[in-house]
């Protein structure tokens, strides 16, 4: 008996593994996203222990070097190695996209598909902010926010959370909207299913795949943010390593023709999106259990 | 009496759609053929390649489909080698489709009396000026009361039975030679279903359209035809006019279906159910008769490639071991 | 013979869309009357189920059979009426509220799309132990149990249970609903077109799997349906209902058979038969009349019946009995 309830999570599970290998190979482009995806998760991880040189350490006999074969990606200013602080800023940059990512799900996902689910004035009153934040230049409220609440690491997160709050909240709010009346939540009303139950258990599992793509393609827009507040100033400050301070350090060198300051940072800053977009498309395919046979 | 040309003759076709899980393969040899002014039923359970039949004679299969042989002639045209062009130029004006889900074929966001007055000025070069008055006539044709006003209307704005009878006029405007109804009246309401397919059969006999008439229902398609196309896995397992084919089925399969039909049968234990189901079409050892794993009158000779058993001039049953002709004369109602 | 559900002038309205809120703004500034247009969905529907029963409803869509039912199973609240399931009055508490009724496991319902009704996220196991958990509170070896015991009952074998419905045929998701339904051994279960999205060959299947489970649980039916050749299989009383009122009513095969009103006249002769040429056929002409604020004193199907007269426009004909039937009709 035991062993159908076993046999039932373990057909999920192999179920899933083969799907993602279908995915996978039927789309190497896919593959090549996460092996990037995985790539930055281990220099995120691993980073601060792998990379040659101290990233904060700065040596002024070894100022503005280019690329050779002890610094890989030149040097800055300070005879700081590059490739160190690149690898070591994966972390930060990182955090910061996974953390708003989470919270903006958290908060725009929940209120979209309690607006969606339950319409009436939990709807407006979701719609309105909504609108509100819209209203604004998305960048230039962030700016707001960050320049308001301080300059921290946290105000980042949650400025990037509340700028992509609306995108988040619209989308759950369609989704659930469109199965509210759908007849699995008939039957669950049948079957004894309070309506907080019927939203948790059987519209939000419906609702969290859409989601969780766009939760790939608004982290490449997450690290953007970040970084372009660092660039402005208004983000992390320096002597961090930070992809967008790096970036805007290195800008004033590009005539000067000590291209790298700004390349490779900007090139991890690109390349991570790059990923992170890829990456959705890839999920989408995943996650959809019709697409599975 | 001669008779008369075909209008279509679809003459072996096969189709195949590729799969990430293999080949299909959807059609299988299929011909038939359709006369001037003759309606015929093409009969199965869902996945037996009805639709399929005719999507690949009209052109527009899924991308996955490829037509692998046979020819579709009609008049001196095979619609399935012929170029894009002389398609579009043919669907419309000379056949014209209409669908299971109506709404879903309608434009929108285009009020339904200027769909029917494009088709109007595209096909029958209507003059612009004169095609709203014509549409509103043809709306009037497909019986839709008060049609100027609802020439107006937007495709949300009507019911589904509506809708069909819009798709219909829709259809018709051009005066087409063929009519290709695809489950016309699935989804709608068995009185709808009446006064749809009364449309279709009057406008079709005073048209002298040639209609061939897609459907699961075997009693509708009694009702409405005058010859039966049973198919089964993309086989065509009987041919055979309308009233002779209900009577005296040869093919098992078509006996069974007959047995199934909720009408026959006076109480639901007598109704018999059609044993297993449709074999799955990727397997690359279907036995030349698909339905030999299903049949009760499965014989050695099935595995033999299959017959095309022409049991007298008008009724054809592929089957190496068909039912003998009942000599009992069925319970119709004499009529009244 | 026992009263299992005892339905009784049953009515359900709903609010048109009507003008705009800026036109109502102006109307109640300037004390004009407030009442939006409505829908009479469902008004003033009597009937019983008895014990053991098999009752049949038929009408066409957008007469108000999806409310009726509905409001039977109380997942939409009544305009008016009482609906008494045994000694229990179930109109009282409001539908939200009746989710986690002790008698909420009384009625069950299988649903007209079995594919729509499955939560495409749920194996089919997780779907039929849905109203097992929350009503019968059973969990762990028990539930598994019980799920595959009902799973069994409906022809659906264990193995399948690991499945999404996108990975079932139209048959065994139809299995399933019946088996989500059936669990948690209801008095009353309500099918709600059940094999109108199938083949012939399963139909038949299905329908005589649903014969055989009555007799084992001992339920009473209510099955609804626009098909009346089915109802005729399986029912032994039908309810015809036309735009929200039911217009006869009686034994199935005689209303099959010989039926009173002229709507349910054309809705036999609309049935399409084997051995029957459809040439020679009552024609239904016309097109319903609208649901938004009905005259009262006005038959329903006046101006779509082929007899219509004066008397239909001047008063509504009622309910009435003749012999074991009931019809509601000036000529019947």
């Amino acid at each position: 008996m035991t062993d159908i309830a076993i046999a039932r999570r373990e057909g999920g599970m192999t179920a899933l593994v083969r799907h993602a290998r279908y995915v996978i190979s039927e789309n190497p482009v896919t593959g090549f996203a996460f092996a990037l995806f995985l790539l930055i998760v281990l220099a995120a991880a691993f980073g601060p222990h792998l990379v040659p040189y101290d990233p904060l350490a700065s040596d002024t006999a070894e100022a503005l070097k280019a690329p050779s074969a002890h610094h890989w990606f030149g040097t800055d200013k300070y005879g700081r190695d590059l490739f160190s602080r690149v690898v070591v800023a994966t972390r930060l940059d990182f955090f910061i996209a996974v953390a708003s990512v989470v919270l903006v799900f958290l908060m725009g996902g929940l209120a979209g598909v309690a607006a969606g689910f339950f319409g009436g004035w939990t709807d407006r009153i979701v719609g309105r902010i909504a609108d509100t934040i819209m209203a604004f230049p998305l960048f230039v409220l962030a700016m707001g926010i960050v320049a308001a609440m301080g300059n921290t690491v946290q105000n980042i997160v949650l400025a990037t959370a509340i700028v992509n709050f609306p995108l988040y909240a619209r989308i759950a709010r369609a989704e659930a909207n469109v199965r509210r009346e759908a007849g699995f939540v008939e039957a669950a009303r049948l079957s004894g299913n309070s309506d907080w139950r019927i939203l948790t258990f059987q519209i939000l599992p419906n609702v969290f795949p859409i989601l969780v793509v766009q939760m790939s393609l608004t982290m490449g827009y997450a690290i953007l943010n970040a970084a372009g507040l660092s660039f402005i100033g208004l983000g992390v400050r320096p002597p961090t390593p930070e992809w967008g301070i790096m970036v805007a350090e290195g800008a004033s060198y590009m005539i000067s023709g000590e291209w790298w300051n700004a390349f490779f940072p900007g090139g991890a800053l690109m390349i991570a999106v790059f990923c992170f977009n890829l990456l959705g498309d890839g999920l989408r395919d995943m996650v959809d259990p019709r697409k599975r046979t | 009496m001669t008779a008369a040309a075909p209008a279509l003759s679809v003459e072996g076709l096969s189709v195949e759609f590729r799969t990430r899980s293999g080949i299909v393969r959807a059609l299988d040899n299929v011909s038939f053929s359709v006369r001037k002014g003759e309606t015929i039923a093409l009969v199965g359970e869902s996945g037996s390649g009805k639709s399929v039949t005719a999507y690949a004679t009209m052109g527009i299969l899924d991308p996955a489909g490829k037509v692998t042989a046979g020819r579709a002639m009609l008049g001196g045209l095979d619609l399935l080698s012929a170029k894009p062009s002389q398609l579009a130029e043919v669907r419309g004006r000379e056949i014209a489709m209409i669908f299971q889900n109506p709404r879903t074929a309608l434009n929108p966001i285009r009020p339904v009396g200027r769909q029917i007055a494009d088709v109007l000025i595209r096909h029958r070069n209507v003059p612009r000026a004169a095609a709203p008055a014509q549409a509103i006539e043809m709306l009037r044709a497909v019986g839709i009361t008060d049609p100027a006003r609802r020439a107006r209307a937007y495709p949300f704005e009507m019911s589904g039975g509506m809708c069909q009878r819009v798709m219909i006029a829709i259809a018709l405007a051009a005066k087409p030679s063929l009519l290709i109804a695809d489950e016309p009246t699935t989804g709608l309401d068995v009185t709808t279903q009446a006064v749809i397919m009364d449309l279709v059969s009057d406008l079709a006999r005073d048209m002298g359209m040639a209609t061939i008439f897609i459907t699961h229902d075997l009693a509708l398609a009694g009702q409405r035809s005058s010859r039966i196309v049973v198919m089964h896995a993309g086989h065509v397992v009987e041919n055979a006019a309308t009233k002779d084919l209900l009577a005296h089925p040869r093919h098992p399969y078509t006996a069974e279906l007959i047995a199934a039909t909720p009408d026959a049968a006076a109480s639901l234990d007598k109704l018999a159910s059609v044993s297993g189901s449709l074999p799955d079409l990727r397997r690359t050892d279907l036995p030349p008769c698909r339905y030999s794993e299903r049949c009760p009158r499965k014989i050695a000779a099935c595995a033999q490639p299959l017959p095309h058993t022409t049991l007298d001039a008008d009724h054809a049953a592929a089957c190496w071991h068909p039912l003998p002709i009942r000599r009992v004369v069925a319970p119709t109602e004499s009529a009244a | 013979m026992t009263i299992l559900l005892d339905v009784a002038d049953v009515s359900k309205l709903f609010t048109a869309g009507g003008p705009g809120a800026w036109t109502r703004l102006k109307r109640r500034l300037a004390g004009g009357p407030q009442t939006l247009p409505k829908v009479h969905a469902v008004e003033d529907v009597s009937f019983v189920i008895n014990k053991g029963e098999t009752v049949g409803l038929v009408g066409e869509s957008g007469c108000g059979k999806s409310t009726l039912v509905r409001a039977l199973t109380r997942l939409v609240d009544l305009s008016e009426g009482s609906i008494k399931l045994g000694d229990r009055e179930l109109s009282l508490k409001a539908a939200r509220v009746f989710a986690r009724d002790r008698d909420r496991a009384r009625i069950q319902m299988v649903f007209q799309d079995a594919g729509e009704s499955i939560n495409p996220r749920f194996t089919a196991f997780d779907a039929i132990a849905d109203p097992l958990r929350r009503l019968r509170k059973l969990h762990g070896k028990a539930l598994i149990e019980r799920v595959e015991t009902v799973a069994t009952q409906c022809g659906l074998p264990p193995q399948l249970l690991s499945r999404f419905p996108h990975q079932l045929s139209g048959g065994q998701r139809a299995r399933v609903g019946i088996a989500r339904a059936i669990a948690v051994q209801p008095d009353l279960l309500v099918l709600d077109e059940p094999t109108a999205a199938l083949d012939v060959s399963v139909q038949v299947v299905i329908l005589q799997l649903l014969q055989r489970l009555k007799k084992d649980i001992g339920m009473s039916y209510l099955f609804v349906s626009h098909d009346l050749s089915v109802l005729r299989l399986l029912c032994d009383r039908v309810l015809v209902m036309y735009l929200g009122k039911i217009v006869e009513s009686g034994p199935a095969a005689t209303v099959f058979e010989k039926p009173l009103h002229p709507y349910t006249q054309a809705l036999v002769a609309a049935v399409p038969r084997l051995h029957q040429s459809g040439a020679e056929r009552l024609r239904l002409i016309g097109e319903p009349r609208s649901p938004i604020d009905p005259d009262p004193n006005v038959c329903r199907f006046y101006g779509r019946c082929p007899r219509g007269t004066d008397a239909c426009k001047a008063a509504m004909p009622a309910l009435r009995a003749l012999g074991d039937r009931q019809v509601a009709c000036h000529f019947a």
